[in-house]
């Protein structure tokens, strides 16, 4: 997009909606958009607030868990599944309905097995992100070029040496594209656990705002969390696009 | 000289490989109830009983009506506007200046978290649950329409312009159907993400439907009814969705082929 | 023995009737000079080759004479109307097929027609025609998927033949097809220009191709592209198609290309 001979940045136009919000806010059409300029006064406020900063300690402390919990199963799990073809034919079925099924409904089940807590949550936050993890490893473990792997074979490489130093390396686009998809599905699974769950972190917040009729707070908070959201999605696909000049060699 | 006979093992072998791994899926679910590893976890084989019960005393065909009438009808909104907004994004510089930043950080934002905002506004009823399924089905549906869109084959639409067509004739006898595979592929994604919404907007919001047997049972401690409730909303999606993407292997079965390079 | 002669003795005397004339066009992309000051003849019911190495922008030339690019200065005629876009009197044959994926061979071929509003029946008679002249007689219902890569051109070649237009422009349009069926498909497009009388360019980088089918060949230049011959093969063209590969002229004219062309390779 062009105007007046200016490449407009891609994002820029995020600034009119800004404008309207604000517009519509200083209107008082509505009691639930308060106008921006009041959130981003309220948000500085309450930034610095214990009540802030322990729900967004809880937050990152259960998403940090959830998605290295995810990575660290997700990724031998997906590349094993890539290279034993037993494995792969008992385990695909399940990824399948995992990474499509509705995942919101266990969350009650978590809740009675491990009680209204972190532990709930972080599992939530797993289980979010982790099929889409194993499914990205597995597939860049078996679209490794055949010949890549002879040529290993034939330069005298060990089974182990292959593994480091070729299959990891082969298949890491992928194993990265995962771990991005499933990063922004962590983020969404962290939000709906603690919406469920809603005694820690934004969900207790949450609570207490719409209890008071905190529309300020409230949006100041969604603010927050979609900004953050944005930015490690776009850090994630930022990185992910250092690495794809070979993935798109191949 | 040998003649291959087809070795029945090996023929069968997909299909027995995945009855055996449902059957060590059920096993183990089936041992763990028995032992038990927690009072809250019943065994397969009550769960699978529960289900068949609340199924045969219409329990099940009741709360379905209800769960799926927010999920139909958000569905329903989202693939309208949806694909509309996404064609007009795909098609135009501008709407897509000013539109697409708005779903792309939809698309990577927690909507979830609007949820308790759209209660307090539409109070509990159909038209939050209505809210909920879009805000979680649209933008995928949006993101993925605009997107085919803007990749039609260079080609093809210089092809449709050198045998002169108009404006129109590409949008409609082009663009469209070159699109269409990528924007089924969206909705069945949207439609996965509206399962989600439904669910949550009932065990959120308000107790209604398969969210109410959910809860219901949670609150009297009949765990079976509760298990039976779950693994049938995600047997329901996933038979679903897989349906959904059979169909879309069948009808567009030449546009997937990467026709064009081999 | 084959007549030579530079570009510029061309542009002044116009010896044949011209069906497509290429003045004093330019083309830029940013600064980058694609075409400068290219002038260029197409005689009528003939075969014209535009010859050169990549990036010398001969495709780009293609689609200034078919109208799908503007060019920066100069101006295109067919016969006799200057261009401005695309037009009736011309049609294209795609270097990647340009195929619909989700339409039969039935509907591909007759997409041109439909375009210009044909009915359906007429248009389809008319398609089923040149399906039958292009050798797919049979594969009417087949989808481009079932295909193979040469049978998918003979599509391509059937949609630009049924629209009737006067020039038809091919861009590369064997360098997706496998060796037999260019072979084969080289043998076909002879005879088309014979019996066709329509006006053919035809875009290549194949020295061998350009030389077996063309009555003329342009050999391009990059950076900025410009004109550096134009050959007429003269000996050969009656000969049968079997033949000529052994012609005597076909392979000095083969050599002294590649002696000019040679330079340019990496």
């Amino acid at each position: 997009m062009t105007a007046f001979g200016y490449r407009l940045p891609a994002m820029s136009s995020l600034l009119i909606w800004a404008l309207l919000w604000e517009i519509i806010g200083q209107m008082h059409l509505t009691f639930f958009v308060p106008p921006l300029s009041e959130v981003v006064v309220t948000l500085v406020r309450i930034l610095p607030t214990p009540a802030f900063l322990k729900a967004l300690y809880e937050t990152a402390y259960a998403f940090l868990g959830g998605v290295t919990a995810a990575i660290l199963i997700g990724i031998p799990v997906g590349i094993m599944m890539g290279k034993s073809r037993l494995l792969d034919e008992l385990l695909l079925p399940w990824v399948n309905i995992f990474l499509s099924a509705p995942l919101t409904a266990l969350v009650p089940v978590l809740m009675v097995l491990f009680g209204f807590g972190m532990t709930s949550i972080i599992i939530t936050t797993t289980l979010f992100a982790i099929w889409i993890i194993i499914l990205n490893a597995r597939v860049g473990v078996m679209q490794i070029n055949r010949s890549l792997i002879d040529m290993a074979r034939s330069f005298g490489a060990s089974p182990l040496e292959a593994f480091f130093k070729i299959y990891f390396w082969a298949a890491l686009p992928e194993i990265l594209g995962g771990v991005r998809i499933g990063i922004i599905r962590a983020v969404k699974g962290v939000i709906i656990g603690q919406l469920l769950i809603s005694i820690v972190g934004f969900g207790a917040l949450f609570e207490l705002y719409s209890s008071n009729f905190l529309m300020g707070h409230f949006w100041a908070v969604l603010i927050v969390l979609f900004g953050l959201a944005f930015t490690i999605s776009e850090f994630l696909a930022y990185l992910e696009r250092r690495v794809a000049y070979y993935a798109a060699k191949r | 000289m040998l003649t291959p006979v087809p070795d029945p093992y090996m023929q069968h072998r997909p299909l027995l490989l995945k009855l055996l791994s449902a059957a060590i899926v059920f096993g183990a679910w089936e041992i763990a109830g028995r032992i038990p590893v927690s009072y809250a976890f019943p065994t397969f084989l009550e769960s699978m009983e529960a289900l068949v019960r609340l199924t045969l005393d219409g329990t099940m065909f009741k709360a379905y009506a209800e769960t799926l009438k927010p999920l139909v009808l958000g569905v329903a909104i989202s693939a309208v506007l949806g694909i509309g907004l996404g064609l007009w994004i795909g098609l135009s510089a501008r709407f897509e200046w000013l539109f697409s930043p708005i779903f792309i950080v939809m698309q990577a934002a927690p909507l979830a978290a609007l949820i308790p905002l759209l209660v307090m506004a539409y109070g509990i009823g159909l038209t939050s649950k209505v809210f909920v399924v879009c805000i979680m089905a649209m933008p995928v549906i949006v993101l993925n329409t605009a997107g085919a869109v803007r990749n039609t084959p260079v080609s093809l639409k210089e092809m449709g312009r050198s045998f002169l067509a108009g404006e129109r004739a590409i949008i409609y006898k082009i663009v469209i159907p070159a699109a269409s595979p990528v924007i089924f592929s969206g909705l069945r994604l949207g439609i996965s993400a509206g399962f989600i919404g439904a669910i949550l907007a009932e065990l959120k919001i308000t107790p209604t439907g398969v969210g109410d047997i959910i809860s219901y049972s949670r609150s009297v401690a009949d765990y079976p009814s509760m298990y039976a409730a779950i693994f049938s909303i995600i047997l329901l999606a996933v038979l679903f969705l897989n349906l959904l993407e059979r169909l879309e292997n069948v009808l567009f079965e030449g546009n997937n082929r990467g026709y064009a390079s081999d | 023995m084959p007549q030579t002669k530079p570009a510029a003795a061309s542009s002044g005397a116009v010896p044949l009737d011209s069906a497509v004339s290429v003045r004093n066009v330019s083309k830029n992309y940013g600064a980058v000079e694609a075409l400068k000051n290219l002038s260029l003849e197409f005689p009528r019911g003939e075969l014209t080759s535009l010859l050169g190495p990549s990036g010398c922008g001969k495709t780009t030339l293609l689609k200034i004479i078919g109208g799908l690019l503007e060019p920066s200065a100069g101006e295109i005629e067919v016969n006799g109307k200057t261009v401005s876009g695309p037009g009736p009197d011309r049609a294209f044959v795609f270097q990647d097929f340009a195929l619909l994926p989700w339409a039969n061979v039935i509907r591909n071929v007759s997409f041109g027609l439909e375009l210009r509003g044909v009915p359906k029946s007429e248009r389809e008679a008319i398609a089923e025609k040149y399906i039958g002249n292009v050798g797919l007689s049979g594969f009417e219902k087949s989808y481009p998927h079932e295909l193979s890569g040469g049978m998918r051109q003979r599509v391509g070649l059937a949609r630009a033949l049924s629209v009737d237009s006067k020039v038809l422009l091919l861009d590369e349009p064997f360098s997706a097809v496998d060796e037999q069926n260019r072979r084969k498909f080289q043998e076909d497009l002879l005879a088309l220009v014979r019996n066709e009388n329509k006006t053919f360019i035809f875009v290549t980088h194949s020295i061998e191709e350009a030389v077996y089918v063309s009555d003329q060949i342009a050999i391009l230049l990059p950076r900025p592209s410009r004109v550096s011959e134009v050959i007429r093969p003269s000996g050969f063209r009656e000969k049968d198609v079997e033949n000529i590969r052994r012609d005597p002229e076909y392979l000095d004219i083969v050599d002294q290309i590649w002696s000019s062309l040679r330079t340019y390779a990496e």
